[in-house]
């Protein structure tokens, strides 16, 4: 790590939900320190819980669900420990802001975009009035929207998805707040609006200063914005590190299959490498590595006993018994080294 | 490589016009192209494009308003004889995007699949229908057993195999594709992509690939198309598409996908495709081969400047 300081440490979280009488443990055990100012992409599939994961720093988990152990430090306090809306208040949408998928459903269809902002400029930030009209002008403006002003007077229907959701990253910009979970920003979109709003979130970030953490199942898209990168499985944080350490030097299988069933990895004509079988059922205990059934180089012990973190590099981590001393060496599978070796740094 | 014999589909200046209040709102003008036996052909575009209009006039959900679609050389589209319509609903097949939502809910597998097969009564008895609907299945790498499940029983990576399935059981030789791997994750992607490669390997399928994702047609695809606001506006083989890219939209498009590649992404430089910068006041543009099967929607000028651009 480069000496930046964790503006929100996560240690050890178990998130479960209570689904006819039944317990799924969606989150099992996740560590992951956010570092001031940086932007940190959480990649997984879908039901790998990097969502939930995120739910629980704005305390928007579902009612079924509940944060059962575990810490989440922020600003001195212990977010997981929170349990009332006033609570949650102090720090949802005023500390932390979340953009969601879908810029249409995020916004209320029968008020206008201006009043949308205004309102939230009004509530956070204890202006009214005028001077609250003014400052949601001044953030259409600062999201790229021509024309703020008459804008401001439209409803959503008369906008565009990308400029939907450029509204909707002004309102979570209303109240400066410190940390931005966007959460499968762009999905929606199309990649030319994409890349754009992309580019948006990092001049706000370097305008306004905020830590943004981006919940994509995209590996372009972090490849494109992040510093670093948590690579989410079954539950569990299993490999972080740079987006260097994880796109050309990554070590958890996991993470191997992952890239190396990207198309843009592939070999034409020949197949695309495929991750066989389904990830397994949260509402069963999950023994040892939650990826060995469907990893064919499986080691014994991945069936037996959970890996814990190993440390890579500094700032590098995975969660693979692979990196255990006692473990036979393994080669990463073939797109994997052709990755390493397009890193300019070379063999590591 | 084609010598003009080998084509199975040919669109000739297609239109679709589709009303609106107050007139009409053209979703697709001026489409020319051809697909050839066995290949796998790309149809890229953004939302709202035209891109499914044109898969969905092939299959006739959407009604040309002009021009001729010919498969296999003979006019599909306007009014056809029933013979020739009952042999394009059994050769022309299509997957759909939303496996969540393309398949009957209420229907079980065993009759999703053989919905086809019973509207052109193609089978003699029960016996051969069931056996059908088994050869089916396993193609797709399902087991015969799923036929007697509802699609919520499957993940959307089956239900995908299950679509797949529907259309192979009529022996297709055209199969649209629209946007079938958009709705699934990375590695089921994977999956569906092989499993479609391999199909098309061993029934000899032709693919119309209709997607907005440009990394996963490179991979699959012989030749693209890229069509913007309803005209197509560049097409070439694949690799010569992403080596020489023509058109500023082409261009713009490549360089918005997002790589897999840090080092790469951070050195990308994005190209803004502004419509306005060009002046087609006097000089028109025209669908017009710049080089042997590189084609481009240009004016005489842009043309020229192409054909420089192509021999440096």
């Amino acid at each position: 790590m480069d000496g930046r300081k964790p503006i929100l440490s996560v240690r050890d979280l178990v998130v479960k939900f209570d689904l006819r009488g039944r317990t799924l443990t969606a989150i099992r055990g996740a560590s992951l320190d956010l570092l001031e100012g940086e932007t940190l992409a959480i990649v997984g599939e879908s039901g790998s819980g990097k969502s939930v994961f995120t739910k629980t720093f704005i305390g928007m988990l579902d009612q079924n669900g509940r944060v059962d152990s575990g810490s989440i430090e922020f600003e001195g306090a212990d977010l997981a420990g929170y349990a009332t809306e006033a609570e949650w208040l102090r720090v949802r949408g005023r500390k932390i802001s979340m953009v969601f998928q879908d810029p249409m459903t995020a916004l209320n269809p029968l008020r206008s975009i201006g009043r949308q902002i205004q309102e939230v400029v009004e509530m956070h930030r204890g202006m009214s009035g005028r001077q609250a009209e003014l400052a949601a002008i001044e953030l259409l403006d600062h999201v790229g929207i021509p024309d703020p002003v008459r804008r401001f007077r439209q409803f959503p229907h008369e906008f565009s998805g990308g400029m939907r959701q450029r509204v909707v990253i002004a309102i979570a910009m209303a109240c400066k707040p410190r940390i931005l979970i966007c959460d499968e920003p762009t999905t929606a979109l199309d990649v030319t609006i994409q890349a754009q709003i992309l580019r948006l979130i990092k001049a706000l970030q370097s305008d306004f200063g905020f830590t943004t953490i981006y919940i994509t199942h995209d590996l372009g898209v972090v490849a494109n914005v992040a510093d670093r990168v948590a690579v989410m499985y079954a539950g569990q944080i299993v490999e972080t590190g740079s987006a260097e350490d994880v796109f050309y030097d990554p070590r958890h299988p996991y993470t191997w299959a992952l890239l190396s069933s990207l198309p843009q990895l592939g070999v034409k004509g020949k197949p695309l490498f495929s991750i066989s079988g389904t990830p397994p059922n949260l509402f069963n205990e999950i023994k040892g590595d939650a990826f060995a059934p469907r990893n064919p180089r499986a080691l014994r012990i991945d069936f037996e006993l959970q890996p814990p973190m190993f440390q890579v590099s500094p700032g590098h981590q995975a969660a693979t018994w692979l990196l255990d001393p006692r473990a036979p060496a393994l080669e990463p599978p073939a797109a994997i080294q052709a990755m390493r070796a397009r890193y300019p740094g070379g063999e590591r | 490589m084609s010598d003009g014999t080998d084509k199975l589909l040919e669109i000739r200046n297609l239109r679709v016009d589709f009303p609106v209040r107050g007139g009409l709102f053209t979703a697709v003008r001026d489409v020319n192209f051809s697909i050839r036996k066995g290949e796998t052909f790309g149809l890229v575009g953004e939302s709202g494009s035209g891109k499914t209009t044109i898969g969905r006039a092939i299959v006739r959900i959407a009604q040309a308003s002009s021009g001729e679609i010919l498969f296999r050389g003979r006019r599909i589209n306007g009014r056809i004889t029933r013979e020739l319509d009952s042999e394009v609903v059994q050769k022309i097949q299509m997957i759909f995007q939303d496996p969540m939502a393309s398949l009957n809910e209420r229907a079980k597998v065993d009759y999703i699949v053989s919905e086809g097969i019973i509207n052109l009564g193609k089978f003699k008895n029960e016996a051969e229908r069931l056996a059908l609907v088994e050869k089916a299945l396993l193609e797709v790498g399902l087991l015969p057993e799923f036929a007697s499940r509802f699609p919520h029983e499957f993940s959307g990576g089956q239900r995908q195999r299950i679509g797949i399935a529907r259309s192979l059981i009529m022996e297709p030789e055209l199969v649209i594709c629209d946007e079938p791997i958009s709705a699934l994750d990375v590695s089921i992607r994977a999956q569906v992509l092989n499993l479609m490669s391999e199909l098309q390997k061993s029934k000899g399928l032709t693919y119309l690939f209709i997607a907005h994702d440009l990394s996963v047609v490179r991979f699959i695809t012989d030749r693209i198309a890229v069509i913007n606001k309803g005209e197509l506006v560049e097409l070439a083989e694949t690799e010569e598409l992403f080596a020489h890219p023509l058109h500023p939209y082409t261009r713009a498009l490549l360089s918005a996908i997002p790589v897999p590649d840090p080092i790469l992404e951070r050195k990308k430089v994005l190209i803004v495709y502004d419509p306005a910068s060009r002046d087609y006041r006097t000089d028109k543009p025209a669908w017009t081969e710049i080089a042997a099967g590189h084609f481009a929607r240009a004016n005489e000028a842009e043309a020229a400047e192409y054909r420089r651009l192509l021999a440096r």
